[in-house]
């Protein structure tokens, strides 16, 4: 019994969990508070979930499949921000990133050579280039001039979205808030997806966020480049003293970090969307990818599980705003699983406090 | 014409001057809160349910005003309260408990919005703050106030320097008989307070309703004006002025025919632009607190 508490405590995977729970326990409470039912936001996300709605009994694929959309750019942000974090460095910057992907993306989409097969594949590339471009001044400003990673982040995240207004604002057909519509060939949409999930949104990013996590994973997990990272953000010192070259360690992975984040604006750009957008405010899936990183414990299959989490939450805003519950509860449930997951250093003390006790025992003492 | 800009540049620093001197405190006292935005908005959003609620009410104008100012406030130093036990009592990551709460805060502000007045911004209110002879609002004296608090507290009391001390060897502070976690609690309690103060001046001075878009970065501004300014009142202050007259450069320069020729976003993208250029400029020797970031643990060496 004693063992297995201290299994859970030491199990990132368990304490996510518990994080999670305790998260919706607060949106519950909290919902109960202001006079009404949590029951109807458990409905609402049984039915983003599983795509029952359990007040008609009607069953409707395209929940489930809307629910998959809305997570691949969490997950690809998670990526973003879990890639940072292994190094040791906090990346606030990855809405910035996905921004400048996605303003690209519009532009190549807008203005590039209209070839079958070869318009969207130019497109994503270079939002994924602009997005290592802007991942990476951030890590050669930290690397070069100690400046620090989280105030240059966000100052580039305003930069972006500002630079992304005038970018917009020239291409052709543009109005306050949108561009012309996108050729054919530029749009990443599958037909097929679109059929059987009763006209989702739904498209082809779905598997270029597979290849991302399983890209992630391999970096990190079997490359002596991930390696590198990961001893860089273990002790930095330690690792420039075994001949880790630490500056270039960090630069790179800002880089990396930025192309996942610069992929998923470039996959929302041309899946989600049929023209390019006028940015009037941030989409924050940036800033929602740091949440879902920290919950997955920046590991790849964890991030990929927590995308799924924050992607159903934001699939069920609408049917919990239908349902009277306001949706800005979810915001508050991820709030507060970061809060809570900032506190989780709170069971170390608590360990330590348990062994100290047991340690007294032990030799007698009272 | 540059005089004609200052009334306009005093309601645009102030704010932000404000928060940013909370921040320098709390960074001072060993404690790096990165929560500013989300505590301004929270401050922002107190004061503004409260004023347009007091209004109603039929309460006097100055006094709502007051009021309304002093919830946000109190209500900006409560929310603050997470971060400090968070940091100071669990030795948490404090970047992950600044960001929990600027994520909560987008949250909390809107939901609060939509179950007192049912829509995804407060009511608007029918008067804010009005300018006084000189055309400045009463938030440039409060700023003016805070600074110089500030500096007499950090440099000229005991006080302030037990709290810098705390910030720079907590160790060694300890030792000397100095509480630090009482002292880490006062500085992140006084960003908090002096976060939702700032919040609520936006608010009655830039705008009639809170918004999900009100506070628009101003917090992060001031994040930056701290490292920028060196962590030190005047250096604040400074840095608080250069991004604030690159604000309302952008409004001005929409009566300038000259520079009428450029999209707005161009002096938009200036302040962020100016401060990036700023700390790669004066980058080098490094002036933050020695143990800003870190949590201390009592009794470990």
């Amino acid at each position: 019994m004693k063992l297995s508490r201290e299994r859970l405590i030491q199990s990132d995977g368990a304490v996510s969990v518990l994080v999670v729970f305790l998260g919706f326990l607060v949106g519950t409470i909290l919902i109960a508070l202001v006079g009404k039912n949590p029951l109807n936001m458990y409905k609402a996300i049984l039915q983003a979930l599983s795509g029952y709605n359990i007040d008609n009994g009607k069953m409707n694929i395209r929940y489930i499949a809307e629910t998959i959309n809305y997570s691949v750019p969490f997950i690809l942000c998670g990526l973003s921000m879990g890639f940072a974090n292994r190094v040791g460095l906090f990346n606030i910057g990855g809405e910035g990133q996905y921004i400048m992907g996605m303003t690209i993306a519009q532009m190549v989409a807008l203005l590039g050579p209209q070839v079958q097969g070869l318009h969207w594949v130019l497109a994503i590339l270079c939002a994924i280039i602009i997005g290592s471009l802007w991942g990476g001044l951030v890590g050669v400003l930290k690397a070069k001039y100690e400046v620090s990673e989280v105030v240059s982040t966000i100052m580039l995240n305003y930069i972006a979205l500002y630079l992304s207004r005038i970018i917009t604002l020239q291409m052709p057909g543009a109005t306050t808030y949108k561009t012309a519509n996108f050729p054919e060939t530029a749009l990443i949409t599958n037909d097929f997806f679109t059929k059987i999930t009763n006209y989702s949104l739904l498209n082809n990013g779905i598997f270029m966020m597979i290849i991302a996590v399983i890209v992630f994973w391999f970096i990190m997990e079997k490359t002596s480049l991930g390696f590198g990272m990961r001893a860089t953000g273990f002790n930095k010192e330690a690792a420039r003293a075994s001949g880790i070259p630490v500056v270039k360690s960090i630069a790179l992975s800002m880089a990396i970090a930025g192309a996942f984040a610069g992929l998923a604006g470039g996959i929302v750009a041309l899946g989600s969307f049929k023209y390019g957008r006028v940015l009037s405010g941030m989409d924050n899936y940036g800033f929602d990818g740091i949440a879902v990183a920290l919950v997955g414990n920046s590991t790849a299959l964890g991030t990929a599980l927590a995308g799924l989490l924050f992607g159903m939450l934001k699939n069920a805003q609408a049917l919990m705003q239908s349902k009277q519950i306001p949706k800005e509860i979810t915001f508050i449930i991820q709030g507060m699983i970061v809060i809570f997951i900032a506190l989780r250093s709170a069971l170390i003390l608590y360990q330590q406090y348990l062994d100290k006790k047991k340690l007294q025992k032990e030799v007698g003492v009272k | 014409m540059i005089l004609g800009m200052l009334p306009s540049v005093l309601m645009i620093v102030a704010p932000i001057l404000i928060t940013a001197i909370g921040g320098m405190i709390c960074e001072k006292s060993g404690v790096v809160n990165i929560a500013l935005e989300g505590l301004m908005a929270i401050g922002a959003c107190t004061t503004a349910a409260a004023h347009v609620l007091m209004e109603m009410a039929g309460v006097p104008h100055t006094l709502s005003l007051f009021l309304a100012l002093f919830m946000g406030l109190v209500v900006g130093g409560l929310f603050s309260i997470i971060h400090a036990v968070a940091a100071i009592n669990f030795n948490a990551d404090q970047t992950i408990s600044g960001t929990g709460i600027n994520l909560l805060s987008t949250g909390v502000t809107i939901f609060a919005s939509q179950i007192l007045f049912n829509a995804d911004r407060t009511k608007e209110f029918m008067m804010g703050m009005q300018t006084d002879a000189l055309g400045i609002y009463p938030t440039a004296y409060i700023a003016v106030a805070v600074v110089i608090l500030s500096w007499f507290l950090l440099y000229k009391l005991p006080f302030g320097m037990h709290l810098r001390a705390c910030g720079e060897h907590p160790g060694a502070a300890e030792s000397v008989g100095i509480n630090v976690k009482k002292m880490r609690y006062f500085a992140v309690l006084s960003s908090g307070v002096l976060a939702g103060l700032a919040g609520g001046c936006v608010v009655l001075t830039q705008t009639i309703q809170y918004t999900s878009n009100t506070i628009n970065g101003r917090g992060f501004i001031a994040l930056a004006a701290v490292s920028f300014g060196r962590w030190n009142p005047l250096g604040v202050t400074g840095a608080a002025f250069l991004f604030g007259t690159a604000q309302a450069f952008a409004i001005i320069a929409n009566n300038v025919p000259a520079l009428k020729v450029l999209p707005s976003e161009v002096f938009n993208i200036l302040p962020y632009v100016v401060t990036l250029v700023a700390l790669v400029l004066f980058s080098g020797k490094n002036y933050a607190p020695s143990a800003a970031g870190q949590p201390y643990e009592k009794g470990a060496s």
